[in-house]
């Protein structure tokens, strides 16, 4: 049955955007009026012409969508994934009409809901009770829709005594809790979802996960963007992978995932900082994944892989912290350690390069991909590097007694843990 | 088929469903029905910014009757007896002036509340499809509840003076309705141009301050030069307020037709160029917001 609800042909979104040139930087007097002075002709002459505003003295078109071509059947559970800057939202923003496409055509049957944000329209001023309404007209709601669930969403979202407060005086949680459960009683036949779920406590999160579940059963279809890689393949059958605009491949959401993980990442364990001179304090330069002083992305269980980081560090730091992430396939946190545990003292770092090294005892790790970032921030205060790019490394098990016993277990981790039994009398 | 219908037992198809194509460019057949569907969002943001306005404020409401009420007072101080102006016939000065002040306070908030309207939901628009058309006209309801708070102090004025209207009286809502598109086709135009340059933001308090002096609020528009009365009628404003005067003091304040004939036709221009401008320039309002 082809019963097709989304349709795009030849699909594209550009924007412009502007540079300040490198030589423009005036430093005199003259040549900087001489520069505003320029700038406002240009500027004029843009409003005269109705064109937009662009500061700068190079523009630059960006495609953030080229040539994007899908369909979509009724009921089904699309999930999109993608890198930042991938085009993601701006696909979003093109089906849910906030934003109109440069090129191409999208034909869409039936109403279209779009949750890019929760809380979208919520009022300080005004009270739960009232958001509520205001919020669900926002959302595409009719007033007599949102009284029939109004009840239904104030216990969803837990928030009965506080309902005629204005929301102002929420804690964010409430707040939050309050947006969602709005959101989460939408009912429309397209529903067009962006990273919402990385709000709210866990419960929370695993409730709402729970609640669009249920709207995905219902016949309705969805449209889901997200980073977290587990919660997509357990609400999506089919996905779709972005990259610099462009539509990779589209299928089955395990194997859509499998590729993006591979091709979005760097396989060959290392990482070397291309673009230098970002302005970072700490900048880390290199990453290298280490197996017994070579680099390798293969290990086995009984091996020590040795994780490390060379950084350049500009100026005086006080308690400057590097993080390592190792996460599981499917994008979860297995763990995080820093440079920093077990030792408090704020450490001062003076300017020059340095070597960091993790060593991770693998012994714990079930056979399988693990992926790992690297992150720099000085806690609370803030963040100094990021490294987009994940590390890849396989384990294999090889001398585990749970190598075959194992299998079967349930658990991310496969401790081996010797037990004690002795005889009570 | 006007109210979205969604669905809500998940089972079968709408029997008819909205097929919707988005082009580059395309000019939207449903323009109108599409607006007309998402009436009750309309209600609900008029509703919000009824209820904001006077959040956290002490006399609340009272401000919509204590700015007209005061700057009454002043003009009626200033051009009667300082600058010694005659009042329309035998009308009463200070209600000569009231009768200006409601249109002109009517059209200067729904113009800078309208103007203002799509910046300040910039998150909405950046967030949500909804027809933008909805932001400014809806800021113009919640300025147009404020006047019928005012009217209410023209009521007392007019027992105080114990002046009774004639039967132009029942015109008043036509001469309102005038009051708001007037406001609206400027307020349309300069909020999608807000947009794009936000130096609009800055023009609207002066003009707005600018025209309380060049519209005949403080005064008779009979105090107008005869030669110059007809080009002066190119504020439209001038004719809405003589019309306000016309249905409220009556025989005493004639209106002048040929005058109104032009305030009309720039009235109409104006709300033409803004809906077209306004409508040209929606679809890219959440690239450049």
């Amino acid at each position: 049955m082809s019963d097709i609800v989304i349709k795009a042909e030849n699909l594209g979104k550009k924007y412009i955007i502007g540079h300040q040139d490198e030589s423009s930087r005036y430093v005199a007097l003259r040549d900087v009026l001489m520069q505003s002075a320029r700038g406002l002709w240009h500027k004029t002459m843009d409003l005269v012409q109705g064109k937009p505003i662009i500061s700068g003295d190079t523009m630059e078109e960006i495609w953030a969508l080229e040539d994007i071509n899908f369909e979509i059947q009724r009921g089904e559970a699309v999930g999109i994934i993608g890198r930042n800057g991938a085009g993601k939202s701006t696909l979003l923003k093109v089906l849910s009409r906030i934003t109109e496409p440069s090129t191409g055509r999208l034909t869409i049957k039936g109403r279209v809901a779009s949750l890019l944000e929760v809380g979208t329209g919520f009022h300080p001023e005004l009270t739960g009770r009232e958001n509520i309404f205001l919020n669900g007209a926002i959302l595409g709601m009719r007033r007599e829709e949102i009284r029939r669930k109004f009840d239904e969403i104030v216990a969803f979202a837990e928030v009965e005594k506080f309902l005629d407060t204005p929301v102002k005086r929420y804690s964010s949680g409430m707040y939050v809790r309050l947006a969602f459960s709005v959101a989460a009683h939408l009912e429309p036949e397209i529903l067009v979802i962006d990273e919402v779920l990385s709000v709210g406590d866990a419960q929370f999160q695993k409730k709402c996960l729970g609640k669009m579940e249920l709207v995905g059963r219902e016949g309705r279809t969805v449209l889901f963007v997200s980073h977290n890689m587990s919660a997509i393949i357990s609400l999506c059958q089919k996905g779709m992978l972005l990259e610099k605009g462009r539509l990779q491949t589209m299928g089955d959401m395990h194997k859509v995932v499998t590729r993006y993980l591979s091709s979005g990442t760097v396989l060959n364990g290392n990482f070397t900082r291309k673009e230098h001179g970002l302005g970072n304090k700490l900048e880390i330069q290199r990453i290298n994944l280490e197996n017994n002083g070579k680099t390798s992305t293969v290990y086995y269980n009984s091996q020590k892989l040795v994780v490390q980081i060379t950084y350049t560090v500009s100026e005086q730091l006080a308690g400057a912290q590097l993080t390592v992430e190792v996460l599981t396939e499917s994008q979860e946190c297995l763990f995080s350690t820093t440079n920093l545990d077990g030792d408090y003292e704020k450490r001062e770092l003076d300017p020059g390069n340095y070597v960091a090294e993790c060593p991770i005892d693998l012994q714990m790790f079930r056979q399988g991909t693990y992926y790992i970032r690297v992150t720099s921030s000085i806690p609370c205060i803030e963040i100094l590097d990021t490294i987009d790019d994940l590390l890849v490394f396989e384990v294999f098990d090889d001398s585990s007694p749970l190598l075959k016993l194992g299998q079967n277990r349930r658990g991310v981790v496969l401790p081996l843990i010797k037990w004690r039994h002795i005889l009570s009398a | 088929m006007s109210t979205p219908e969604f669905q809500v037992e998940g089972a079968p198809t709408l029997p008819e469903e909205p097929v919707l194509v988005l082009e580059p460019g395309r000019a939207d057949r449903n323009y109108w029905t599409d607006l007309w569907r998402y009436r009750e969002l309309f209600l609900i943001l008029a509703w919000r910014d009824i209820s904001v306005r006077y959040k956290q404020t002490v006399i609340g409401v009272v401000w919509a009757v204590v700015r007209p009420l005061l700057t009454m007072v002043v003009f009626t101080v200033l051009f009667n007896r300082v600058a010694k102006l005659p009042s329309d016939g035998d009308a009463p000065y200070a209600l000569m002036v009231f009768a200006a002040m409601l249109p002109w306070f009517l059209f200067s908030t729904s113009l800078s509340d309208a103007s203002g309207s799509l910046i300040n939901s910039a998150s909405l628009i950046s967030k949500v499809y909804f027809p933008r058309l909805i932001v400014p006209t809806a800021a113009i309801v919640a300025a147009f509840t404020e006047f019928l708070i005012s009217f209410l102090i023209l009521v007392a004025l007019m027992f105080h003076f114990r002046f009774a209207p004639g039967w132009n009286i029942l015109l008043l809502p036509g001469f309102t309705l005038l009051a708001l598109l007037a406001s609206l086709g400027p307020g349309l135009w300069i909020t999608a141009l807000n947009v794009k340059y936000r130096d609009f933001r800055y023009v609207i308090p002066f003009v707005v301050q600018l025209g309380l002096y060049v519209s005949p609020v403080g005064f008779s528009s009979s105090a107008i030069p005869n030669e110059w009365r007809f080009i002066y009628n190119l504020n439209p404003m001038v004719g809405v307020i003589d019309g306000f005067r016309w249905c409220i003091l009556g025989g005493d304040s004639p209106l002048y037709a040929p005058g109104f004939a032009l305030s009309l036709m720039v009235v109409t221009f104006f709300l033409w160029l803004g809906i077209s401008r306004f409508r040209k320039m929606e679809r890219r309002f959440a690239d450049m917001i």
